[in-house]
C-alpha cells in the first residue's frame, strides 16, 4: 500500500528532502478528492493550502468583466496547485477549477510556512524547490504572451 | 520518393477538386492536376510553390496522405495571395511548381519513438509524416503528438485529432494558450506537455513545427529530457521564392531553405536560429 510518506517522498517536490523534515510535510499532509466543476478555491480566498496532484485535471481561471471566466492554465497529474501561501499577501490570485475527477494530496500550507519561520534551513528548501516550479511557470507565461500562433509571426508555408 | 519537376520553374495547371474551411482563417485545399493525372508524389515534410495566376506565387506545404498522392494544402490568410487563393472555388485553375525541399526523416526513426511537437498551422507538414508513421505503425515505437493552438476555435483538423486521439496506439495531446467558454482540455504552451510525455528520449526522434519562436523553447525542452540534438527535426520558414535554391531568397546562413531545407536536424542550424541578423 502506498503511504503518503511514500508518495511524498518520490515526488519531484521533495525528493532528497531532509527526512526530519519530510516528516513535518506528512503531518501536514492528507488525500483529498475533488469533483469536475468544483471550485477548490476562489481569487482572492486566503490561501492556506497547497496541492500535489495525483490524477485529474484542474483550471486555473481569472474572471474578466464581460468576458467571463478564462482559464490562463491547467494544472494536470503529477504537477503542484497552489504557490500563493508561501508568498504575502496569501491570497489566491486565481480560481482553481476542478475539469476531470481529481485525486490529490492536501498540504497545509499556513502549518508548514509556521515551521519554515521557526527554521529557516526547511524555509529556504521551500523556498528553493518553489522557485524552480515558479520559474518554469513564469517562461511559459512569458512564451504564452507572446501570442506566437498570432497572425504577426505564424508560418504560412 | 523523389521530387519530380523536370520544368522546376514552370507551374504545372490544377484544378481546385475541393475546398474545406479548417477555422476562420485557415482553409484546405483539394487539387488536381488539369491534365488528367490526380496523382503527385511527394515525401512528407515538402512543400509546393502555389500560384495564384494574376496574383503571385507563395510556398505552402503539402499536407495531405503520401500513400495515395492527393494533392492538399493547408493554407492560412496571412497576405494577398492567400488571401486571393482562399476566395479560389471548385473548379478553379491554380499553377503548381513543386514538391521541394528536404522530408521529414520518416526511414530513420523506424525503430524510435517519436514525439511530434507542433503549433498553429505548423500541423499541417507534419501532417503527412503522420499518416505515414499511422500506416507503418508496427514499425515505430510510441508515437506522441503534442499539439498547441491559440484557443480552441483555432485547432486545426479538429474532427481527426479526435479519432487520433481515440486510437490505443497513438498518444495525443491538445493545448491552447486560452481556455475559454466550455474548453475542459489543457490550457498552457505546447512545451508544457513535453516534460510528462510518454516516450524513451534516449531511442526517439522528435519533429516540431511552428513558429520559430515556438520550435527554439520546444527544442529546450526536448534537450532537457535528453533527446541528442541530431534527432530533433525542424521544419524553418523563410521566404521561399524559386524552390530550388537559385534565387537566394530563403538563404539562412549556409544554406538555402527551400533546397537545403525546410526540414533540418537542430544540430545542423542550432548556432544560426538565435542569430537575429540571419
Amino acid at each position: 500500500m502506498e503511504t503518503l510518506e511514500r508518495i511524498l517522498a518520490e515526488h519531484p517536490l521533495f525528493k532528497g528532502l531532509d527526512p526530519k523534515y519530510l516528516k513535518i510535510v506528512v503531518g501536514c499532509a492528507s488525500n483529498i478528492r475533488f469533483e469536475p466543476e468544483q471550485v477548490i478555491y476562489k481569487e482572492g480566498d486566503p490561501a492556506e493550502k497547497f496541492f500535489l496532484i495525483r490524477e485529474g485535471k484542474i483550471g486555473l481561471e481569472i474572471n474578466i468583466p464581460h468576458r467571463g471566466s478564462i482559464a490562463i492554465q491547467t494544472v494536470n497529474s503529477g504537477d503542484i496547485l497552489g504557490w500563493s501561501w508561501l508568498m504575502p499577501p496569501y491570497k489566491w490570485r486565481f480560481t482553481a477549477r476542478v475539469y476531470e475527477p481529481t485525486r490529490a494530496i492536501a498540504l497545509d500550507g499556513a502549518c508548514l510556512r509556521r515551521k519554515c519561520e521557526e527554521d529557516h534551513a526547511l524555509g529556504y528548501e521551500f523556498y528553493r524547490r518553489f522557485a524552480d516550479i515558479i520559474v518554469q511557470r513564469l517562461q511559459a507565461t512569458r512564451l504564452q504572451l507572446l501570442d506566437v500562433y498570432g497572425h504577426h509571426t505564424e508560418r504560412q508555408k | 520518393m523523389k521530387a519530380r519537376h523536370s520544368e522546376p520553374m514552370i507551374p504545372q495547371p490544377f484544378r481546385v477538386a475541393k475546398v474545406q474551411k479548417e477555422t476562420f482563417d485557415t482553409f484546405t485545399l483539394q487539387l488536381k492536376s488539369s491534365k488528367g493525372n490526380g496523382v503527385s508524389h511527394f515525401s512528407p515534410g515538402q512543400f509546393n510553390m502555389l500560384y495564384v495566376f494574376g496574383v503571385g506565387e507563395v510556398p505552402i506545404s503539402i499536407s495531405g496522405d503520401p500513400s495515395n498522392g492527393t494533392l492538399i494544402h493547408t493554407t492560412r490568410v496571412v497576405g494577398n495571395v492567400t488571401k486571393a487563393m482562399g476566395k479560389l472555388k471548385v473548379g478553379d485553375v491554380i499553377g503548381v511548381r513543386g514538391p521541394f525541399g528536404t522530408p521529414w526523416p520518416v526511414e530513420n526513426a523506424k525503430g524510435k519513438d517519436v514525439v511530434i511537437v507542433t503549433g498553429g498551422i505548423g500541423l499541417a507538414p507534419l501532417r503527412p509524416a503522420l499518416y505515414y508513421f499511422l500506416k507503418h505503425r508496427d514499425e515505430y515505437g510510441k508515437i506522441v503528438l503534442l499539439y498547441g493552438a491559440r484557443s480552441k476555435e483555432d485547432i486545426l483538423y479538429r474532427r481527426e485529432l479526435e479519432q487520433w486521439r481515440a486510437r490505443f496506439d497513438l498518444e495525443v495531446h491538445v493545448t491552447v494558450d486560452r481556455g475559454t467558454g466550455n474548453w475542459r482540455g489543457n490550457v498552457g504552451v505546447v512545451t508544457m506537455l513535453i516534460p510528462k510525455a510518454p516516450f524513451d528520449a534516449h531511442n526517439a526522434v522528435s519533429l516540431v513545427c511552428g513558429p520559430e519562436i515556438m520550435m527554439r523553447f520546444t527544442v529546450l525542452e526536448l534537450l532537457k529530457r535528453g533527446i541528442p540534438e541530431s534527432k530533433i527535426f525542424l521544419s524553418l520558414e523563410r521566404n521561399m521564392k524559386c524552390g530550388i535554391g537559385h534565387c537566394g531568397h530563403c538563404q539562412f546562413g549556409p544554406h538555402f531553405t527551400c533546397k537545403d531545407g525546410p526540414v533540418f536536424p537542430y544540430d545542423q542550424i542550432k548556432d544560426l536560429l538565435e542569430k537575429r541578423e540571419i
